[in-house]
């Protein structure tokens, strides 16, 4: 294995080109997402979004906040050359939803909000709400690893080069 | 951050290694041998080390205090003194003025202003408390991983000295190419395609 602190940095980009899959993916094969993770009702972006153009020697952010953002801006720095190096996501899960930020550098999960649980009001309390909030941590982690594996297991597959970018600059040559 | 915070930042490790059996016992020998102490008044300046998760103030960790299920749970603690830089020089010059008085003369050398200075700060440090930074974490021994409540650059790396110096095992942060090279279930060809990869170029017609 590599030493920690190069690969960080020579392999960001593959984080913040999961992210782009990400994205893509959840526009044209959802279902895809669903057998990644049995327990995915829907996935969807939440209220914020960045993406960064590294290319010809500077650095380009493009930021989209908001609810009811739209995400065309978005799809045209894609079309520019940047890449999504962050996230909101909103996971469904039955009438559970989570939602956080997930960056593309780190994998880092970040404001991550959890469906309400229970208050605690005794100290006994204290270890059913702990142990809650691990299972509800677990979904959004258990999805977050198998999504990227899944995504690793396609970027170093022959299918990467010869269908999946393919379809993916269809994408967004089609939608901006 | 706290775990049970309405809103979380988590970073996520995999722990490599083995402890000593009984592993209960050899983790409450290591989280005493190396539990925050507290530098209220004391002139340390920063203090770095492990307390329990329910009681942060008073670490304890007999009993099952840390278990919960097949959990372990507890927290780092990084307390810090900052002595705001006015307050500094307020009590620097005081001291100062009285130093040249009480010997006559008009000013210090630079290593005479120095010594001042360190004197004023070692008896600020003993009047100031500590601000505390408390870091929960959930540590799954059987399954080899960790997940830490904070997504801040010095905590983690805080963290991962402590946790090498009170466990002696690897904390391997996962970032994509950890993540990938250790969760991906690659075999060595995967793995040597892996280290190939080239960034993606998503511009231009198909």
């Amino acid at each position: 294995m590599l030493d920690v602190a190069i690969a960080y940095n020579r392999y960001g980009f593959l984080g913040n080109e999961f992210l782009t899959w990400l994205w893509y993916t959840l526009e044209n094969h959802s279902a895809q997402l669903a057998e990644i993770d049995a327990d995915l009702s829907a996935l969807e972006i939440g209220n914020r979004m960045v993406l960064e153009n590294r290319r010809n020697e500077g650095l380009e952010t493009i930021t989209i906040k908001g609810d009811d953002a739209g995400l065309e801006e978005g799809l045209l720095a894609l079309k520019k050359g940047a890449l999504v190096t962050e996230m909101n996501l909103l996971y469904r899960s039955g009438d559970n939803t989570w939602q956080f930020n997930l960056k593309g550098e780190s994998l880092n999960i970040s404001s991550l909000k959890t469906p309400e649980t229970a208050g605690t009001e005794t100290k006994e309390d204290i270890e059913g709400a702990v142990l809650e909030k691990i299972f509800l941590y677990e979904k959004v982690i258990l999805f977050v690893e198998g999504a990227f594996r899944h995504f690793v297991g396609l970027r170093i597959s022959e299918n990467w080069d010869k269908k999946i970018i393919i379809q993916m600059k269809k994408w967004i040559n089609k939608t901006s | 951050m706290g775990l049970l915070s309405q809103s979380v930042s988590i970073t996520r490790y995999r722990v490599q290694g083995q402890l000593e059996e009984p592993v209960l016992d050899t983790i409450v020998l290591a989280l005493n041998r190396h539990a925050v102490l507290d530098i209220d008044n004391d002139a340390a300046e920063k203090s770095c080390g492990w307390t329990s998760f329910e009681n942060p103030f008073a670490p304890d960790f007999e009993g099952s205090n840390h278990l919960f299920g097949s959990y372990l749970v507890f927290s780092l603690r990084v307390d810090k003194k900052s002595i705001p830089a006015k307050i500094l020089k307020k009590h620097f010059t005081i001291e100062e003025t009285k130093r040249l008085a009480a010997s006559g003369r008009r000013f210090f050398s630079r290593n005479e202003k120095k010594l001042v200075k360190e004197e004023v700060l070692h008896r600020l440090s003993l009047r100031i408390p500590a601000t505390p930074h408390i870091y929960d974490l959930i540590w799954n021994y059987e399954g080899g991983k960790l997940w830490f409540f904070s997504n801040l650059k010095a905590a983690n790396e805080e963290l991962e000295t402590l946790f090498s110096e009170s466990f002696n095992l690897s904390l391997i942060r996962m970032f994509p190419y950890t993540a990938a090279e250790m969760d991906a279930d690659l075999s060595d060809s995967d793995r040597d395609r892996l280290n190939q990869i080239s960034p993606v170029i998503l511009t231009g017609q198909t």
